[in-house]
């Protein structure tokens, strides 16, 4: 099979590679782009490890082919520090002890990030449920709920 | 190493909330999990699997496989070392199946290639032949004298004679008269249970990098709950000395017991050295839950007598529990664990196992608990129901406490669950109100927790800070909790002690991350190491004064004279000390190995609301608080975090997860979408209360807390779906379909 | 002398025993005589047992020291996860 030349936009940054037709877009960033913040959970759609915008939609990257986001926005974990400064929602995170293992981190924080961007006062049922596509085994969810809240009210406040 | 018993020791920074060293790699998405890391020249290794449950293999033809361009080993059985002692020799037909295949998913071969799609393209290719053979995947079934034999001659010899050969192991537990105690009891309750096998659930599948070369030096990258136990698998598994393999543990994404043995590791090294090229293997889901390790699957009896004012006077419980295609001795730890909450006159707890065609059983935080007290605190709740007591007091009347001797063997310590059960009495989740459709469960868990082989190097670095290098790979933070006992030791800020986890060649032997021993144990080694270091930082500036070294004390990260006798010097900080390190006779560092001990034991209670929907059988937790006796929480958050994260394990293991084998013996949930796990939207907060009652093995009064928490659950929210639904709940887990099917009979 | 108690699957390999006396003071010396004292226990000696000393659990440690003023509780090998 022949690998098929892809142009897009990646955290703001024109990008271009080579994918198969049948890669997924988390294939590519991993294997092809060395961008191993998203992770395979299952490879099913069912974790939301592997969680990224495409085109300002949350998606799990294990679902999209990689030759979709030609000439889209991709943003992934990598893109949401800037420079030095972390997003609230990831400093957040570390001051709450909202994570352990961390794995399941970047797709939850690419998640609520997208959520506290349609939605900046969002109630704590809301927040649990744009997040059931995000499985997290070490927390139990309390923190990641909680930090999200604070997360969220220092962003209204800014 | 025995509790510092300086009654108030104001700790500085033990207990307070820092930030952890490897936050902003996580949050950023930078930090090196299993399958992060690539190699020049690198190849893709898959597996192929049984797609039997039970099977003699006939023949492999792996030539037209080989043939196959972009593939550039493959490997079969043959190709690994057949070692003597049972244990490898088990880990190695695991990795890849000699004569016979024992369930679906066992490895039959494997091939590295150039790309990942030639790999899946040259499994394919493999010819097996297999002679399908009978298979069974219950317990109870496995047990039968005509039950299809999965491997002969593995009984133990405390198996009686006349069994089915599936038979493994036979044990025994107890003291005390039961005919006497049970004629005592107003009432006896008997009741049998059955639990489904579960999953640890970690989000990151088993993925490592190897490489081995003809001269039979390796190196490995693998997400692993311990580094040396990878090498010694490997070195038994491949026919190689341990010291010429040097493992890297990467960080870890869950582990839960689950990584606590080898599956890919030992593959990827035979593809490696067979193609000459670095190998990486990572597994998919469907492989993680086919074949690495989930939990036993159950049958239990439980008899237990009480006094209608909520005394037990006799209790005995019968646990049959398969750990899958292998002898296992689970049942024994269950069997342990089932009343050592309670004092009792007369018990006596029964264990067997026997093979199933599963895969092979592994830890699952406190193994072969959960279930085992499933089973005892549902009968318990049952008897307080009907004689109408109140639950909770009849704990506290039956509950385990110092000079108790246990239904183990051993006479108990000071042990915190009378402190928790008190605490869970004190607390306003007890006195809640409930409405309609709800109900209120608890139960009193217990864990074992251990010590074992630990090795830390303490260096003081010559700007001051300090380096700790340990052993064991970090899956809840515990770096964070070393360097603050480090930090505290040596009385120097948190942020300048950063602390490491050390590859094979690096460090010396240290056991697993298991049994909830990091916190008690690294961190006893710490603070000897600490300790030593100091001692040698007292005799350098001892010299420098020209004092006596027992004229120097160490305060606060500071050298300072004894007393007024010992004259008159400025003290001298850690900083200036190392700063002259190399003119007062070189680096100055500390190091402690051990085999520690004195690890306490664990006990937790937790509390649960629960309402049920009669119509379609879901169940919805609504309220739920955990409490642990923590010895002394190093860092709050942590343990918090434990206590919550094994609670929710729990909440799943008893309301949705479960192994469903077909009639062909195959699984038939193999992915997330079926293998059910909790998400956010299914719970409430998980409230904590941490008790600390200092163990006194442990220089700071720290116990494990790790494992502890998935022990109750079960029971807990068993009881408040029993007493929600109005039907004694015997199966788990409790999903929709078997709740609604109890409920309307 | 001390004591040490076997538990109850055990009992059977030595002709049923609860308590069984032996010359020794540390770990070792406790299991070396109880192989030699009661043959058919060695096979679950060399597998692993654990000693639970006056309530505290020691996985391996040899030379533990051990009285007959202590409780000596012969348990088996434990793991964790």
């Amino acid at each position: 099979m022949k690998t098929i030349p892809v142009e897009t936009t990646i955290n703001g940054d024109s990008t271009e590679f080579l994918c198969h037709a049948d890669e997924s877009l988390l294939d590519v960033l991993r294997d092809r782009l060395g961008m191993t913040g998203a992770k395979e959970g299952c490879g099913t759609g069912d974790c939301g490890a592997c969680s990224v915008m495409l085109n300002g939609r949350l998606v799990c990257s294990c679902l999209v082919l990689g030759v979709e986001t030609q000439g889209a926005e991709v943003e992934t974990i990598e893109g949401m520090a800037k420079g030095e400064e972390l997003h609230p929602l990831q400093r957040v995170f570390l001051e709450e002890a909202a994570l352990q293992c961390g794995v399941c981190t970047p797709g939850i924080l690419v998640a609520a990030k997208a959520l506290l961007e349609k939605n900046p006062d969002p109630t704590d049922t809301e927040v649990r449920y744009w997040l059931a596509g995000n499985l997290c085994r070490c927390t139990g969810y309390d923190k990641i709920i909680k930090a999200v809240q604070i997360a969220a009210a220092e962003m209204r406040s800014a | 190493m025995a509790f510092d018993a300086q009654a108030e020791r104001k700790f500085k920074v033990v207990g307070t909330r820092v930030a952890r060293p490897d936050g902003i790699d996580k949050v950023t998405g930078k930090a090196a999990y299993g399958a992060d890391i690539s190699a020049p020249g690198m190849l893709h290794g898959r597996i192929l699997r049984s797609p039997h449950a039970h099977a003699r293999i006939s023949s492999i033809d792996v030539s037209a496989a080989e043939q196959l361009a972009g593939v550039k080993a493959v490997v079969t059985g043959a190709d690994l070392a057949q070692p003597e002692d049972d244990f490898y020799a088990d880990v190695a037909i695991n990795c890849l199946a000699r004569d016979k295949v024992l369930y679906d998913g066992h490895a039959v071969a494997a091939v590295a290639a150039t790309s990942k799609a030639i790999a899946k393209q040259a499994i394919r290719l493999i010819k097996v032949d297999y002679e399908i053979l009978p298979h069974v995947t219950d317990v109870d079934a496995a047990m039968k004298p005509d039950a299809p034999v999965i491997q002969e001659g593995r009984a133990l010899e405390t198996v009686p004679a006349g069994m089915s050969q599936n038979v493994t192991t036979h044990c025994q537990f107890g003291h005390g008269d039961l005919e006497a105690g049970f004629a005592k009891a107003d009432k006896i309750i008997e009741r049998s249970f059955k639990t489904a096998a579960t999953h640890q659930g970690y989000i990151e599948p088993q993925a490592c990098m190897a490489s081995l070369g003809s001269d039979g030096r390796g190196e490995v990258w693998c997400c692993t709950q311990g580094q040396y136990m990878v090498r010694a698998n490997c070195a038994a598994v491949l026919g190689v000395e341990e010291s010429q393999l040097r493992i890297t543990a990467s960080e870890i994404g869950g582990g839960f017991g689950g990584k606590t043995s080898t599956f890919i590791e030992p593959v990827a090294l035979a593809l490696s050295r067979k193609s000459g090229k670095p190998v990486k293997i990572v597994m998919t889901r469907d492989e993680v839950l086919k074949a690495t390790g989930p939990t036993i699957s159950t049958s239990m009896d439980i008899k237990i007598g009480m006094t209608k004012d909520g005394r037990i006077t006799a209790a005995r419980g019968e646990l049959r529990y398969s750990g899958g295609a292998y002898p296992n001795e689970t049942v024994d730890m269950g069997a342990q664990a089932a009343f050592a909450a309670y004092d009792l006159e007369a018990v006596e707890t029964v264990g067997w196992n026997a093979m199933t065609n599963r895969p092979k059983e592994i830890p699952y935080r406190a193994p072969g608990a959960p279930t085992a007290i499933y089973a005892v605190e549902s009968v318990v709740d049952e008897l307080s129901q009907e004689l109408g007591l109140d639950p909770l007091d009849v704990r506290l009347m039956n509950a385990a406490r110092k000079g108790t001797l246990s239904s183990y063997g051993p006479t108990f310590n000071e042990i915190g669950l009378v402190a928790t059960l008190e605490a869970a009495k004190a607390h306003p989740h007890y006195v809640a109100p409930l409405g309609p459709n709800q109900g209120r469960g608890l139960s009193c868990g217990f864990w074992f927790n251990f010590g074992g082989n630990t090795c830390v190097s303490l260096n003081i670095n010559d700007d001051g800070t300090v380096g700790v290098v340990e052993g064991n790979p970090d899956i809840g933070g515990s770096r964070a909790s070393i360097s603050m006992m480090a930090a505290e030791e040596l009385g120097v800020p948190y942020d300048k002690v950063r602390t490491v986890i050390a590859d094979t060649s690096s460090l010396g032997f240290n056991d697993i991350t298991d049994g909830s021993r990091v916190t008690f144990a690294v961190g006893l080694a710490t603070i000897e190491a600490a300790r030593a270091a100091i001692k040698e930082m007292c005799r350098r500036v001892a010299k420098i004064w020209d004092i006596d070294e027992e004229a120097v004390l160490w305060e606060d990260g500071y050298a300072k004279p004894a007393g007024p006798n010992a004259g008159e010097h400025p003290p001298m900080s850690l900083a200036e000390i190392a700063a002259i390190a190399g003119n007062t006779g070189g680096p100055i560092a500390g190091h402690h190995e051990v085999n520690a001990d004195g690890a306490g034991v664990s006990f937790g209670v937790h509390l649960c609301d629960t309402e049920v929907d009669p119509e379609t059988g879901a169940t919805k937790i609504l309220r739920y608080t955990v409490f642990q006796d923590a010895g002394k929480a190093v860092h709050p958050d942590y343990v918090e975090g434990q206590m919550q994260g094994g609670a929710v394990q729990g909440i799943g293991w008893a309301l949705n997860e479960e192994y469903i084998y077909g009639e062909d013996g195959r699984l038939q949930n193999a992915g997330f979408l079926d293998y059910r796990v909790p998400v956010a939207s299914d719970l409430p907060d998980i409230e904590t209360v941490i008790l600390e009652i200092p163990n006194p093995g442990h220089p700071y009064g720290v116990r494990g807390v790790g494992e502890t928490p998935i022990v109750p659950p079960l029971a807990a929210i068993a009881n408040a779906v029993s007493r929600a639904a109005g039907v004694r709940m015997t199966e788990l887990p409790m999903s929709p379909p078997r709740l609604l099917k109890a409920m309307t009979g | 002398m001390v004591r040490v108690k076997l538990w109850g699957s055990l009992r059977a390999l030595a002709d049923g025993e609860e308590w069984v006396e032996v010359e020794a003071s540390n770990f070792k010396e406790l299991l070396d005589q109880l192989a030699i004292k009661h043959p058919r226990l060695e096979p679950q000696i060399k597998r692993g047992v654990s000693l639970a000393l006056d309530g505290v659990i020691y996985r391996d440690a040899w030379f533990t020291k051990i009285g007959p003023e202590n409780e000596i509780i012969l348990m088996p090998y434990m793991v964790g996860g």
